[in-house]
Protein backbone atom coordinates (compact mmCIF):
# COMPACT_ATOMS: atom_id res chain seq x y z
CA UNK A 1 0.00 0.00 0.00
CA UNK A 2 3.12 2.11 0.62
CA UNK A 3 4.52 2.11 -2.86
CA UNK A 4 0.42 2.62 -4.02
CA UNK A 5 0.33 5.86 -2.40
CA UNK A 6 3.95 6.34 -3.40
CA UNK A 7 3.48 6.20 -6.69
CA UNK A 8 0.57 8.52 -6.70
CA UNK A 9 1.85 11.15 -4.80
CA UNK A 10 5.08 10.94 -7.42
CA UNK A 11 2.55 11.55 -10.25
CA UNK A 12 0.70 14.42 -8.53
CA UNK A 13 3.94 15.97 -8.32
CA UNK A 14 5.15 15.14 -11.86
CA UNK A 15 1.34 16.89 -13.01
CA UNK A 16 2.23 19.92 -10.98
CA UNK A 17 5.91 20.57 -11.58
CA UNK A 18 5.16 19.83 -15.44
CA UNK A 19 2.02 21.57 -15.87
CA UNK A 20 1.53 20.98 -19.43
CA UNK A 21 -1.14 18.93 -19.46
CA UNK A 22 -3.36 20.20 -17.03
CA UNK A 23 -2.61 23.59 -19.08
CA UNK A 24 -3.58 21.82 -22.28
CA UNK A 25 -6.82 20.03 -20.82
CA UNK A 26 -8.60 23.35 -19.39
CA UNK A 27 -7.43 25.92 -21.93
CA UNK A 28 -8.83 23.39 -25.05
CA UNK A 29 -11.92 23.19 -22.24
CA UNK A 30 -12.42 26.87 -22.31
CA UNK A 31 -11.45 26.93 -25.95
CA UNK A 32 -14.26 24.88 -27.28
CA UNK A 33 -17.00 25.44 -24.83
CA UNK A 34 -16.80 29.59 -25.64
CA UNK A 35 -16.64 28.64 -29.59
CA UNK A 36 -20.40 27.11 -29.32
CA UNK A 37 -22.19 30.54 -28.32
CA UNK A 38 -19.88 32.21 -31.19
CA UNK A 39 -21.28 29.47 -33.68
CA UNK A 40 -25.02 29.22 -32.81
CA UNK A 41 -25.56 32.93 -32.12
CA UNK A 42 -27.00 34.31 -28.90
CA UNK A 43 -30.19 32.33 -28.59
CA UNK A 44 -30.29 31.94 -24.91
CA UNK A 45 -32.95 29.22 -25.12
CA UNK A 46 -31.26 27.29 -27.85
CA UNK A 47 -27.76 27.71 -25.60
CA UNK A 48 -29.79 26.70 -22.25
CA UNK A 49 -31.29 23.19 -23.94
CA UNK A 50 -27.43 22.24 -25.50
CA UNK A 51 -25.45 23.58 -22.86
CA UNK A 52 -25.13 20.31 -20.40
CA UNK A 53 -24.15 18.29 -23.72
CA UNK A 54 -21.97 20.60 -25.05
CA UNK A 55 -20.53 20.94 -21.35
CA UNK A 56 -20.54 16.95 -21.32
CA UNK A 57 -18.57 16.43 -25.35
CA UNK A 58 -15.77 19.03 -24.79
CA UNK A 59 -15.02 17.59 -21.12
CA UNK A 60 -14.61 14.45 -22.59
CA UNK A 61 -12.71 15.73 -25.52
CA UNK A 62 -10.46 17.66 -23.27
CA UNK A 63 -9.58 14.86 -20.90
CA UNK A 64 -8.94 12.73 -24.07
CA UNK A 65 -6.10 15.32 -25.04
CA UNK A 66 -3.94 14.09 -21.36
CA UNK A 67 -4.57 10.17 -21.67
CA UNK A 68 -1.97 9.49 -23.50
CA UNK A 69 0.67 10.60 -21.52
CA UNK A 70 -0.76 7.98 -18.55
CA UNK A 71 1.98 5.47 -19.52
CA UNK A 72 3.71 6.88 -22.54
CA UNK A 73 5.87 9.25 -20.36
CA UNK A 74 7.13 6.08 -18.23
CA UNK A 75 7.79 3.75 -20.65
CA UNK A 76 9.94 5.76 -22.92
CA UNK A 77 11.97 6.75 -19.59
CA UNK A 78 12.03 2.79 -18.76
CA UNK A 79 10.29 3.54 -15.60
CA UNK A 80 7.17 1.49 -16.33
CA UNK A 81 10.12 -1.70 -16.44
CA UNK A 82 11.01 -0.39 -13.11
CA UNK A 83 7.49 -0.48 -11.83
CA UNK A 84 6.35 -3.80 -13.29
CA UNK A 85 9.10 -5.21 -10.97
CA UNK A 86 7.95 -3.54 -8.45
CA UNK A 87 6.25 -4.67 -5.36
CA UNK A 88 2.65 -3.58 -6.93
CA UNK A 89 1.40 -5.97 -9.22
CA UNK A 90 0.58 -4.24 -12.63
CA UNK A 91 -3.54 -3.72 -11.84
CA UNK A 92 -2.34 -1.94 -8.95
CA UNK A 93 0.06 0.29 -10.87
CA UNK A 94 -2.45 1.17 -13.57
CA UNK A 95 -5.53 1.82 -11.04
CA UNK A 96 -3.02 4.22 -9.57
CA UNK A 97 -1.85 6.10 -12.57
CA UNK A 98 -5.38 6.37 -13.53
CA UNK A 99 -6.26 7.67 -10.12
CA UNK A 100 -3.66 10.06 -10.23
CA UNK A 101 -5.19 11.28 -13.94
CA UNK A 102 -8.36 11.89 -12.33
CA UNK A 103 -6.99 13.91 -9.51
CA UNK A 104 -5.28 16.01 -11.84
CA UNK A 105 -6.88 16.07 -14.60
CA UNK A 106 -10.78 14.89 -14.25
CA UNK A 107 -11.46 16.82 -10.31
CA UNK A 108 -10.02 20.37 -12.48
CA UNK A 109 -12.39 19.45 -15.57
CA UNK A 110 -15.27 19.01 -13.01
CA UNK A 111 -14.67 22.15 -11.04
CA UNK A 112 -13.86 24.19 -14.22
CA UNK A 113 -17.27 23.09 -16.00
CA UNK A 114 -20.01 24.94 -14.08
CA UNK A 115 -17.74 28.21 -14.66
CA UNK A 116 -17.92 27.44 -18.48
CA UNK A 117 -21.72 27.50 -17.75
CA UNK A 118 -22.34 30.73 -18.03
CA UNK A 119 -20.86 30.74 -20.53
CA UNK A 120 -23.73 28.59 -22.26
CA UNK A 121 -27.05 30.20 -19.71
CA UNK A 122 -27.15 26.90 -17.86
CA UNK A 123 -29.93 26.73 -16.04
CA UNK A 124 -29.16 27.81 -12.38
CA UNK A 125 -31.05 25.03 -10.71
CA UNK A 126 -28.47 22.51 -12.68
CA UNK A 127 -24.88 24.05 -11.23
CA UNK A 128 -24.97 21.88 -8.63
CA UNK A 129 -26.09 18.48 -10.20
CA UNK A 130 -23.54 19.99 -13.26
CA UNK A 131 -20.45 19.59 -10.68
CA UNK A 132 -21.88 16.13 -9.18
CA UNK A 133 -22.47 14.39 -11.76
CA UNK A 134 -18.91 15.45 -13.55
CA UNK A 135 -17.39 14.33 -10.60
CA UNK A 136 -19.06 11.10 -10.42
CA UNK A 137 -18.55 10.70 -14.16
CA UNK A 138 -14.70 11.24 -14.50
CA UNK A 139 -13.65 8.38 -12.74
CA UNK A 140 -15.04 6.08 -15.56
CA UNK A 141 -13.00 8.87 -18.25
CA UNK A 142 -10.04 8.50 -16.38
CA UNK A 143 -9.61 4.53 -15.74
CA UNK A 144 -11.45 3.78 -19.31
CA UNK A 145 -8.91 6.00 -20.82
CA UNK A 146 -5.83 3.90 -19.06
CA UNK A 147 -6.98 1.12 -20.75
CA UNK A 148 -6.80 2.93 -24.41
CA UNK A 149 -3.23 4.69 -23.25
CA UNK A 150 -2.14 1.40 -22.38
CA UNK A 151 -2.82 0.00 -25.87
CA UNK A 152 -1.46 2.99 -27.48
CA UNK A 153 1.80 2.93 -25.40
CA UNK A 154 4.08 1.98 -27.83
CA UNK A 155 1.96 3.96 -30.57
CA UNK A 156 4.36 7.19 -31.97
CA UNK A 157 2.22 9.90 -32.30
CA UNK A 158 -1.22 7.09 -30.60
CA UNK A 159 -3.40 10.47 -29.77
CA UNK A 160 -5.68 9.88 -32.64
CA UNK A 161 -6.12 5.76 -32.44
CA UNK A 162 -6.49 6.60 -28.62
CA UNK A 163 -9.65 8.85 -29.28
CA UNK A 164 -10.83 5.94 -32.22
CA UNK A 165 -10.47 3.15 -29.11
CA UNK A 166 -11.55 5.05 -26.10
CA UNK A 167 -14.73 7.82 -27.71
CA UNK A 168 -17.03 4.60 -28.68
CA UNK A 169 -16.75 3.32 -24.76
CA UNK A 170 -16.81 6.57 -23.34
CA UNK A 171 -20.91 6.70 -24.71
CA UNK A 172 -22.73 5.56 -21.84
CA UNK A 173 -21.46 8.11 -19.09
CA UNK A 174 -21.67 10.94 -21.73
CA UNK A 175 -25.75 9.57 -22.04
CA UNK A 176 -26.23 9.02 -18.54
CA UNK A 177 -24.24 12.30 -17.81
CA UNK A 178 -25.99 14.74 -20.22
CA UNK A 179 -29.94 13.26 -19.03
CA UNK A 180 -28.81 13.59 -15.49
CA UNK A 181 -28.22 17.17 -15.97
CA UNK A 182 -30.90 17.69 -18.14
CA UNK A 183 -33.33 15.72 -15.71
CA UNK A 184 -32.48 17.68 -12.95
CA UNK A 185 -33.84 20.61 -14.33
CA UNK A 186 -37.38 18.75 -14.06
CA UNK A 187 -38.26 16.57 -10.52
CA UNK A 188 -38.02 12.76 -11.63
CA UNK A 189 -35.30 10.99 -13.49
CA UNK A 190 -32.67 12.41 -11.62
CA UNK A 191 -31.70 9.59 -9.36
CA UNK A 192 -31.83 7.09 -12.21
CA UNK A 193 -29.48 8.34 -13.94
CA UNK A 194 -27.09 9.36 -11.35
CA UNK A 195 -27.26 5.91 -9.59
CA UNK A 196 -26.42 4.34 -13.37
CA UNK A 197 -23.63 7.05 -13.78
CA UNK A 198 -22.11 6.43 -10.38
CA UNK A 199 -22.46 2.31 -11.23
CA UNK A 200 -20.54 2.68 -14.39
CA UNK A 201 -17.57 4.76 -12.88
CA UNK A 202 -17.62 2.06 -10.26
CA UNK A 203 -17.80 -0.69 -12.78
CA UNK A 204 -14.47 1.04 -14.56
CA UNK A 205 -12.84 1.22 -11.65
CA UNK A 206 -12.91 -2.20 -10.77
CA UNK A 207 -12.57 -3.49 -14.32
CA UNK A 208 -10.38 -1.05 -16.19
CA UNK A 209 -6.60 -1.27 -14.32
CA UNK A 210 -7.56 -5.09 -15.17
CA UNK A 211 -7.45 -4.60 -18.67
CA UNK A 212 -5.15 -1.89 -18.47
CA UNK A 213 -2.47 -4.57 -16.92
CA UNK A 214 -3.11 -6.96 -19.45
CA UNK A 215 -2.20 -4.33 -21.83
CA UNK A 216 0.93 -3.43 -20.44
CA UNK A 217 1.87 -7.37 -19.77
CA UNK A 218 1.68 -7.54 -23.76
CA UNK A 219 3.34 -4.09 -24.33
CA UNK A 220 6.56 -4.70 -22.34
CA UNK A 221 7.30 -8.11 -23.72
CA UNK B 1 18.75 -35.26 -29.10
CA UNK B 2 22.36 -34.75 -29.82
CA UNK B 3 22.06 -31.40 -30.14
CA UNK B 4 20.01 -30.68 -26.79
CA UNK B 5 22.77 -32.56 -24.88
CA UNK B 6 25.45 -30.97 -25.94
CA UNK B 7 24.22 -27.06 -25.81
CA UNK B 8 23.63 -27.39 -21.92
CA UNK B 9 25.76 -25.31 -19.50
CA UNK B 10 28.40 -22.62 -20.96
CA UNK B 11 31.28 -24.50 -23.20
CA UNK B 12 32.84 -28.10 -23.40
CA UNK B 13 35.83 -26.17 -21.29
CA UNK B 14 33.76 -24.95 -18.47
CA UNK B 15 32.64 -26.59 -15.55
CA UNK B 16 29.32 -28.06 -15.53
CA UNK B 17 26.96 -25.20 -14.70
CA UNK B 18 23.85 -27.01 -13.42
CA UNK B 19 24.01 -29.50 -11.35
CA UNK B 20 21.66 -28.37 -8.23
CA UNK B 21 21.63 -31.62 -6.33
CA UNK B 22 24.91 -31.28 -5.25
CA UNK B 23 24.45 -27.76 -3.67
CA UNK B 24 23.07 -26.91 -0.29
CA UNK B 25 19.28 -26.47 -0.44
CA UNK B 26 19.93 -23.14 1.94
CA UNK B 27 21.63 -20.83 -0.36
CA UNK B 28 20.20 -18.67 -2.49
CA UNK B 29 20.55 -19.34 -6.08
CA UNK B 30 19.05 -18.89 -9.45
CA UNK B 31 18.17 -21.30 -11.65
CA UNK B 32 17.20 -20.92 -15.45
CA UNK B 33 16.61 -24.15 -16.64
CA UNK B 34 16.19 -25.69 -20.48
CA UNK B 35 15.21 -21.82 -21.96
CA UNK B 36 13.92 -20.98 -24.81
CA UNK B 37 13.34 -17.83 -25.89
CA UNK B 38 11.26 -16.65 -28.87
CA UNK B 39 11.56 -12.94 -30.17
CA UNK B 40 8.88 -12.26 -32.98
CA UNK B 41 9.24 -15.04 -35.02
CA UNK B 42 13.13 -15.35 -34.65
CA UNK B 43 14.49 -18.17 -32.36
CA UNK B 44 17.18 -16.17 -29.92
CA UNK B 45 17.99 -18.38 -27.46
CA UNK B 46 17.47 -22.38 -27.33
CA UNK B 47 18.22 -24.84 -24.55
CA UNK B 48 19.79 -22.55 -22.13
CA UNK B 49 20.57 -23.92 -18.51
CA UNK B 50 22.71 -21.79 -16.14
CA UNK B 51 23.02 -21.25 -12.37
CA UNK B 52 23.90 -17.94 -10.58
CA UNK B 53 24.44 -19.14 -7.16
CA UNK B 54 24.65 -17.02 -4.00
CA UNK B 55 27.47 -14.53 -3.94
CA UNK B 56 28.31 -15.16 -7.50
CA UNK B 57 27.89 -12.75 -10.97
CA UNK B 58 27.26 -13.66 -14.00
CA UNK B 59 28.85 -12.02 -17.08
CA UNK B 60 26.86 -12.71 -20.13
CA UNK B 61 28.84 -12.01 -23.47
CA UNK B 62 28.64 -11.64 -26.56
CA UNK B 63 28.08 -9.99 -29.84
CA UNK B 64 25.18 -7.77 -30.54
CA UNK B 65 21.96 -8.75 -30.70
CA UNK B 66 22.97 -12.38 -29.76
CA UNK B 67 20.54 -12.44 -27.12
CA UNK B 68 21.47 -11.06 -24.13
CA UNK B 69 19.22 -8.74 -23.69
CA UNK B 70 16.22 -10.85 -24.65
CA UNK B 71 17.80 -13.18 -21.56
CA UNK B 72 17.89 -10.51 -19.19
CA UNK B 73 14.35 -9.33 -19.63
CA UNK B 74 13.16 -13.28 -19.61
CA UNK B 75 14.98 -13.30 -16.28
CA UNK B 76 13.01 -10.11 -15.08
CA UNK B 77 9.72 -11.20 -16.13
CA UNK B 78 9.01 -9.17 -18.91
CA UNK B 79 9.08 -11.77 -21.36
CA UNK B 80 7.40 -15.73 -21.23
CA UNK B 81 10.12 -18.36 -21.94
CA UNK B 82 8.81 -20.20 -25.26
CA UNK B 83 10.04 -23.53 -22.96
CA UNK B 84 11.66 -23.72 -20.03
CA UNK B 85 11.69 -22.29 -16.01
CA UNK B 86 13.51 -19.31 -14.52
CA UNK B 87 13.71 -19.56 -10.40
CA UNK B 88 14.67 -18.41 -7.50
CA UNK B 89 15.38 -21.19 -4.94
CA UNK B 90 15.67 -20.37 -1.53
CA UNK B 91 13.86 -16.87 -2.50
CA UNK B 92 10.70 -15.45 -0.67
CA UNK B 93 8.21 -18.22 -2.73
CA UNK B 94 5.80 -15.84 -2.54
CA UNK B 95 6.97 -13.34 -4.49
CA UNK B 96 8.30 -13.80 -7.99
CA UNK B 97 11.73 -13.86 -9.68
CA UNK B 98 10.94 -10.32 -10.72
CA UNK B 99 9.82 -8.82 -7.59
CA UNK B 100 13.31 -9.93 -6.18
CA UNK B 101 15.07 -8.68 -8.74
CA UNK B 102 16.47 -4.97 -9.68
CA UNK B 103 16.62 -4.80 -13.57
CA UNK B 104 18.93 -2.13 -14.86
CA UNK B 105 18.24 -1.70 -18.42
CA UNK B 106 19.20 0.80 -21.03
CA UNK B 107 16.68 3.20 -20.27
CA UNK B 108 17.42 5.49 -16.49
CA UNK B 109 13.87 5.58 -14.97
CA UNK B 110 14.75 9.19 -14.17
CA UNK B 111 12.25 11.52 -14.14
CA UNK B 112 14.07 14.97 -15.33
CA UNK B 113 11.45 17.33 -13.69
CA UNK B 114 12.19 15.28 -9.59
CA UNK B 115 15.09 16.30 -8.35
CA UNK B 116 17.97 13.88 -7.77
CA UNK B 117 16.85 13.31 -4.11
CA UNK B 118 12.97 12.67 -4.67
CA UNK B 119 14.27 10.49 -7.61
CA UNK B 120 15.74 8.71 -4.97
CA UNK B 121 13.46 8.74 -2.51
CA UNK B 122 10.61 7.40 -4.50
CA UNK B 123 12.22 4.20 -5.68
CA UNK B 124 13.55 3.87 -2.38
CA UNK B 125 9.21 4.30 -1.14
CA UNK B 126 8.23 2.24 -4.21
CA UNK B 127 10.52 -0.83 -3.76
CA UNK B 128 11.77 -0.55 -0.76
CA UNK B 129 8.61 -2.69 1.41
CA UNK B 130 10.01 -2.06 5.15
CA UNK B 131 10.32 1.84 6.21
CA UNK B 132 11.64 4.57 4.34
CA UNK B 133 15.21 5.21 5.40
CA UNK B 134 17.10 8.48 4.83
CA UNK B 135 20.09 7.25 5.50
CA UNK B 136 19.86 4.57 2.88
CA UNK B 137 19.22 7.11 0.35
CA UNK B 138 22.32 9.28 1.92
CA UNK B 139 24.41 6.51 0.86
CA UNK B 140 23.05 5.39 -1.80
CA UNK B 141 23.42 8.84 -3.75
CA UNK B 142 27.26 9.27 -1.87
CA UNK B 143 27.96 6.06 -3.56
CA UNK B 144 27.64 7.38 -7.01
CA UNK B 145 29.09 10.72 -6.09
CA UNK B 146 25.96 11.95 -6.58
CA UNK B 147 25.59 13.61 -2.88
CA UNK B 148 26.49 17.15 -3.97
CA UNK B 149 23.41 17.17 -7.10
CA UNK B 150 20.65 16.01 -4.44
CA UNK B 151 19.27 18.75 -4.54
CA UNK B 152 19.27 19.68 -8.33
CA UNK B 153 16.61 18.64 -10.88
CA UNK B 154 17.61 15.67 -12.65
CA UNK B 155 16.77 17.34 -16.12
CA UNK B 156 20.09 19.23 -15.47
CA UNK B 157 22.51 15.99 -15.07
CA UNK B 158 24.66 14.89 -17.70
CA UNK B 159 23.82 11.24 -19.26
CA UNK B 160 26.74 9.79 -17.34
CA UNK B 161 25.10 11.36 -13.64
CA UNK B 162 21.75 10.32 -15.15
CA UNK B 163 22.95 6.60 -15.32
CA UNK B 164 24.61 7.44 -12.37
CA UNK B 165 21.17 8.14 -10.63
CA UNK B 166 19.35 5.18 -12.68
CA UNK B 167 22.16 2.64 -10.83
CA UNK B 168 21.83 4.32 -7.48
CA UNK B 169 18.50 2.58 -7.46
CA UNK B 170 20.73 -0.84 -6.76
CA UNK B 171 21.11 0.91 -3.31
CA UNK B 172 17.99 2.27 -2.10
CA UNK B 173 15.83 -0.95 -1.89
CA UNK B 174 17.52 -4.45 -1.13
CA UNK B 175 16.78 -7.49 -3.87
CA UNK B 176 18.61 -10.42 -3.73
CA UNK B 177 19.04 -9.89 -7.58
CA UNK B 178 20.84 -7.64 -9.70
CA UNK B 179 20.04 -7.85 -13.28
CA UNK B 180 22.27 -5.32 -15.25
CA UNK B 181 22.23 -4.23 -19.05
CA UNK B 182 25.36 -2.83 -20.21
CA UNK B 183 25.04 -1.00 -16.81
CA UNK B 184 28.86 0.81 -17.71
CA UNK B 185 27.10 2.74 -20.59
CA UNK B 186 28.25 6.80 -20.61
CA UNK B 187 29.93 6.06 -17.03
CA UNK B 188 33.65 7.70 -17.10
CA UNK B 189 36.35 5.08 -15.10
CA UNK B 190 35.94 6.27 -11.82
CA UNK B 191 32.00 5.84 -11.97
CA UNK B 192 32.06 2.31 -13.63
CA UNK B 193 34.66 1.49 -10.71
CA UNK B 194 32.16 2.59 -8.02
CA UNK B 195 29.46 0.64 -9.66
CA UNK B 196 32.03 -2.64 -9.81
CA UNK B 197 32.60 -2.02 -6.14
CA UNK B 198 28.62 -1.78 -5.47
CA UNK B 199 28.17 -5.27 -7.80
CA UNK B 200 31.19 -6.85 -5.77
CA UNK B 201 29.81 -5.57 -2.18
CA UNK B 202 26.37 -7.18 -3.08
CA UNK B 203 27.59 -10.33 -4.06
CA UNK B 204 30.24 -10.53 -1.19
CA UNK B 205 26.94 -9.72 0.94
CA UNK B 206 25.49 -13.05 -0.71
CA UNK B 207 23.42 -11.42 -3.85
CA UNK B 208 23.65 -12.00 -7.04
CA UNK B 209 24.37 -10.25 -10.36
CA UNK B 210 23.46 -11.18 -14.02
CA UNK B 211 25.74 -8.37 -15.98
CA UNK B 212 25.46 -8.62 -20.25
CA UNK B 213 28.70 -6.12 -20.96
CA UNK B 214 31.49 -5.68 -23.70
CA UNK B 215 33.55 -4.19 -21.45
CA UNK B 216 36.18 -6.13 -19.11
CA UNK B 217 34.79 -5.61 -15.11
CA UNK B 218 37.05 -6.24 -12.45
CA UNK B 219 34.25 -8.38 -10.86
CA UNK B 220 34.92 -10.80 -7.69
CA UNK B 221 33.41 -14.74 -8.01
CA UNK B 222 32.32 -13.81 -11.48
CA UNK B 223 32.05 -16.29 -14.20
CA UNK B 224 31.77 -15.80 -17.66
CA UNK B 225 28.58 -17.15 -20.06
CA UNK B 226 29.40 -16.58 -23.45
CA UNK B 227 26.11 -16.61 -25.20
CA UNK B 228 28.06 -16.62 -28.83
CA UNK B 229 29.38 -20.19 -28.05
CA UNK B 230 26.03 -21.35 -27.31
CA UNK B 231 24.65 -20.09 -30.83
CA UNK B 232 28.00 -21.98 -32.09
CA UNK B 233 27.37 -25.41 -30.45
CA UNK B 234 23.72 -24.79 -31.41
Amino acid sequence: MKSFWALILRDLRLAVREGGAIGTALGFFLVVVSLMPLGLGPDLNLLARIAAGVLWIALLLAALLSLNRIFEADYEDGTLDVLATGPLPLELVSAAKALAHWITTGIPLAVLAPILGILLNLDLNAYPILVATTLLGTPAVSFLGAVGAALTMKTRRGGLLLALIVLPLYVPTLIFGISAVSAGAGPGGLGASFLILAAISLVTVVLGPVAAAAALRVQLQ
Amino acid sequence: MKKENTNRGVGQNAPPLLNPASWNPITVQLIAEDLVIDRGARRVIEGLSFAVRQGEALVLTGANGIGKTTLLRTLAGFIQPFRGSIKLDGGDPELSVAEQAHAVGHANAVKASLTVFENATFWNSYLETGGQSSARIQAALQHFGLEDLAEFPAAYLSAGQKRRLGLARLLVAHRPLWLLDEPTASLDAASSERLVAAINAHTGKGGMAVVATHLPLALDRARTLDLSALKVAA
